[in-house]
């Protein structure tokens, strides 16, 4: 009798530890987005992206016979909350990759805790460029895959000839609007045709700078506005524009920031015709997008939700992040950095995007016009697709600078003219 | 005889051969293409062929998915479209959301479908009609409707109408040749501030290869409209100036109340706000038939939410804290986070639509190149008469004489048999009615959102402190010129250094008269 009893308790805790073994081996992938805050409105949807694609990696047999776990933490549009968070995820949870950050402040926080832990990181957002490290992946666009291409289809189809770059004053417009400025003086703009104008964050009175723009584009030459303004200030600027009467048919603005999800909070009446250069739309005419639709749609199970542009950056560094972990065979953040430079996926557009050796992709450009029922209308795109340039040409300070992961060079800031690497100081 | 039937018989069917294969055209990828199909189209006598424009120009015109039948779409609630043939009108019943594919339009497209329906339009027996088809034709600048102008011209009675075609033609006149016509029509556009002719009289005066005269000319006409439009500008800037300080006004009323008043710093002021604007955007939800009235409904009804989650948040938190402002600030600093958070679990931390009515959208033209936009127009009124209903609640009515009588001295009204806590409650519902009423008049200038209050609460206190604690009509004065002066530096240091130096300002200016324009008199003061 006794011996029975040791024998259950012996099967017992055999079948215990096999299920503990079980758990233990799934593959974690950590989500750091916001989900409280000012920045919930923007990455609660990414967050929401990652856990369907975990599913569907999961339904579709796992990664390397484990199952995912998604292990999803929240920031709080926080900055130095993300990098406690990261460490959390990195130290703690032991996540075999992130996904995660949107504002380029929320980034520069995680990064030195990503550095230092050796973890991986996919941020999805367009940025400023100026940054390529080696535990960061940059799915985004950079400036020449977003901004540059957009002035160019403004300046050769619009026929454009003076340029209000506006934005809200931070790092990002201002960093992008620098490499603009250096870009149409390069191309024979001059000085007096360029406007440049900054805003706080959330401004709301836009009735002096919009009756300046008017006046600057009645001068005789096609004006056009470029604008990095950032999220919710956009809805007033434009209801404002079109209270003064100026339509996208005289003045068209561009915008970087503006996209479906952005746009399902307003009415877009006023909005109609303006315009975006983004890289991805949910309108894109393909059939693997329509199936994303459909899986989304069905993920969250709201027929109202929309597709946008970061999204799309996250389905193609997950799937990068999977072909990468399956070509090295593990999970070990150094393998998977090794593998992943020249890892090509399907985007969601109908194209392939490649893993880069400076780690940013490459990446097709659409721009596109804003429709009353809040989607775009795509009029225009490039011919094929743009690889991503982490250092910009046009400005002065990084035109040398090169990044390549790959050995012998490994590094995200090389110098080519005076042959230096000169560490991970990005500033 | 045959023949001649046959000739008679044939020219309608291929009108509508012709109809049909211009409108099939119009399935390409080429915007150039589509441009000469719209062209094409405009100049038919076919009755579907200013519906097909029509559908083109707001977007409707599809293909029905695998076919090249074109086909007009009006989108369904539950998603996916209803079909309607373009050519034959006939219906082709419903498709899913991947059924259909859009032809699309693009600006330059757009502006050339305005121009060509107002051609159409140019007949029309209504003449505010006739004029916006004049105007639409002027925008377009498309030269080839040019004889459609004069034609309408000869036949013209209305003077209104005559006037747009005249003005019209002299824009057109702007283009053509070096002649004696064009010279009029520089002459005739010195005082005209539309800015096409600005923009037309520029490019004259830049190019090298006109006649010196008519350069001369439109040098001269360009500077008369500069100095008209400096004019103009002044008085812009001044009411813009006034529109933000009435916003100013709004949002720091309610907090003059309970600041002012009552003493209490209620850092929640900006999310009663956003619960005003909240209730529009629920207004507008429950009755979607009526977007017309539904800021005539929302304002009580915000003024009543508001009131009443102040009234919650006075019992049950600030009313254990008077005369302790440190743990109020802290307090109620919590509290506003509670309501944006319960807001974002609510709604979605999502932006709302707020749609603006008709008659708030838009400006008041007063004169050509000086207009005012009505929903700023609305909002300043709005703003003077709220300021003036709380002047005569609190002048004129026994709740204003308590609250008066408890600001002065609470311990006296006391004793003169006022209930106290009972007038605590009353002011701080009615100073948390007003932040919602202030924010039904926000949900039409900016983002209904969670995050809607945080921008107004350092502004509300600025305003209020400026304008001297406790005093109404320095909210009012304060707000105002606030407003004017941010405006008048905007333009030369730009949107950020002018709030910075308002901020300076303000600062220097309570440093030298530490209770702000219009101090409180009195005992009060002394305590």
């Amino acid at each position: 009798m006794y011996n029975y009893i040791t024998k259950l308790f012996l099967v017992a805790a055999m079948i215990a530890s096999i299920s503990e073994a079980r758990a233990a081996e799934t593959i974690k992938v950590g989500v750091l987005h916001s989900l409280s805050g000012t920045m919930a409105i923007s990455e609660t949807t990414l967050k929401d992206t990652i856990l369907m694609m975990v599913d569907k990696q999961n339904a579709a047999g796992g990664l390397l016979g484990k199952q995912l776990e998604a292990v999803v933490v929240d920031p709080a549009s926080n900055w130095p909350l993300f990098a406690e968070k990261a460490r959390e995820l990195l130290a703690k949870e032991k996540v075999d990759v992130m996904f995660g950050c949107w504002t380029s402040v929320s980034r520069k926080s995680v990064l030195p805790v990503v550095e230092e832990l050796n973890g991986l990181l996919f941020y999805p957002v367009q940025y400023e460029g100026e940054e390529s490290s080696k535990n960061v992946f940059y799915t985004g666009a950079a400036p020449n895959q977003q901004a540059i291409p957009a002035v160019d289809y403004l300046m050769n189809d619009i026929g454009a000839q003076r340029w209000v770059l506006a934005g809200t004053d931070y790092v990002y417009p201002r960093t992008t609007n620098k490499i603009l400025e250096a870009y149409l003086k390069a191309k024979g703009v001059k000085e007096e045709d360029i406007m440049i104008s900054y805003t706080p964050f959330g401004h709301s009175d836009w009735q002096s700078i919009v009756s300046d723009i008017q006046k600057f584009g009645t001068a005789g030459k096609k004006t056009a506005v470029v604008s990095t303004i950032n999220g919710d200030a956009n809805v007033p600027f434009y209801k404002e524009l079109g209270n003064q009467g100026i339509s996208a048919e005289d003045i068209p603005v561009i915008a970087f920031s503006v996209g479906e999800e952005e746009l399902s909070g307003i009415d877009t009446g006023p909005l109609v015709g303006h315009l975006a250069a983004w890289n991805y739309f949910m309108s894109v005419d393909a059939e693997v997008n329509d199936d994303f639709i459909d899986g989304w749609l069905e993920f969250i199970d709201d027929d109202d939700r929309v597709s946008n542009d970061p999204m799309e950056a996250h389905y193609i560094g997950f799937k990068m992040w999977v072909e990468a972990v399956k070509k090295a065979g593990t999970t070990d953040s150094d393998a998977v950095q090794q593998a992943i430079i020249g890892v090509a996926v399907p985007n969601l557009s109908g194209g392939i995007a490649t893993m880069m050796p400076n780690h940013h992709i490459t990446k097709p450009v659409l721009i596109g016009e804003i429709q009353s029922d809040g989607q775009f209308d795509i009029v225009w795109e490039t011919s094929g697709s743009v690889p991503g340039d982490a250092w910009s040409d046009f400005l002065p300070g990084s035109k040398d600078i090169t990044a390549d992961w790959q050995a012998p060079l490994a590094c995200g800031n090389y110098n080519v003219k005076t042959g230096q690497c000169s560490g991970q100081n990005y500033e | 005889m045959v023949l001649a039937l046959g000739l008679l018989m044939s020219p309608p069917v291929s009108a509508d051969d012709a109809f049909s294969a211009a409108v099939k055209s119009l399935n390409t990828r080429s915007f150039a293409e589509k441009s000469s199909a719209a062209t094409l189209i405009a100049g038919m006598t076919h009755p579907r062929a200013g519906v097909v424009l029509e559908a083109m120009l707001t977007g409707n015109l599809y293909t029905k998915r695998r076919s090249d039948i074109v086909v007009i779409a009006s989108a369904l609630d539950q998603g996916g479209y209803r079909l309607v043939d373009a050519i034959s009108g006939e219906a082709l019943g419903d498709v899913g959301r991947r059924g259909a594919k859009k032809i699309s339009v693009n600006n330059g497209l757009r502006k050339q479908l305005r121009g060509l329906i107002a051609g159409r339009q140019l007949n029309h027996a209504d003449f505010q009609d006739r004029i916006e088809a004049v105007e639409a034709i002027v925008v377009s600048g498309d030269i080839q409707l040019r004889p459609l102008l004069v034609s309408r011209r000869q036949l013209e009675q209305e003077v209104a109408v005559l006037e747009a075609l005249d003005n019209a033609l002299v824009i057109f006149d702007l283009d053509v040749g070096n002649g004696a016509v064009r010279l009029a029509a520089i002459q005739a556009s010195a005082n005209n501030l539309h800015p096409t002719v600005r923009t037309k009289l520029t490019n004259i005066a830049s190019d090298q290869s006109l006649d010196p005269e008519i350069r001369g000319a439109a040098n001269q006409a360009l500077l008369e409209l500069e100095a008209l439009a400096n004019q103009y500008q002044i008085v812009e800037t001044f009411f813009f100036g006034l529109s933000l300080g009435s916003i100013l006004v709004l949002a720091a009323i309610g907090l003059s109340i309970t600041f002012g008043v009552m003493g209490v710093i209620n850092m929640a002021h900006g999310e009663l706000i956003m619960i005003g604007a909240y209730i529009t955007y629920v207004v507008q939800i429950l009755f979607p038939d009526i977007i017309e009235y539904s800021l005539l409904i929302a304002v009580p009804a915000a003024f009543c939410v508001s009131g009443i989650v102040g009234i919650m948040i006075e019992r049950s938190v600030i009313q254990f804290l008077y005369g302790r402002p440190l743990e109020t600030l802290l307090a109620t600093f919590g509290v506003s986070l509670i309501l944006q958070q319960a807001v974002r679990s609510l709604f979605s931390p999502l932006n709302r639509a707020v749609l603006t009515p008709e008659w708030m959208s838009g400006s008041l033209e007063i004169a050509q190149g000086l207009s005012i936009t009505y929903n700023r127009l609305y909002i300043f009124f709005f703003a003077l008469l709220v300021f003036a209903a709380l002047l005569l609640i609190l002048q004129r009515t026994r709740l204003g004489l308590e609250v008066r009588a408890v600001t002065q001295n609470r311990s006296m009204a006391k004793a003169m048999g006022i209930r106290s806590a009972r007038v605590d409650i009353m002011t701080f519902g009615l100073g948390a009615g007003i932040a919602g009423v202030a924010g039904v008049a926000l949900s039409q200038l900016t983002n209904v959102g969670p995050n809607l209050g945080q921008g107004y609460i350092v502004d509300s206190f600025m305003v209020v402190v400026f304008g001297g604690v406790g005093n109404l009509w320095g909210t009012l004065v304060a707000g105002l010129s606030l407003g004017v002066v941010n405006k008048f530096i905007e333009p030369v240091a730009g949107a950020v250094v002018a709030k910075i130096l308002v901020l300076i300002f303000i600062i220097l200016f309570i440093q030298k008269r530490p209770r702000g324009l219009f101090p409180q008199k009195g005992r009060a003061v002394e305590d």
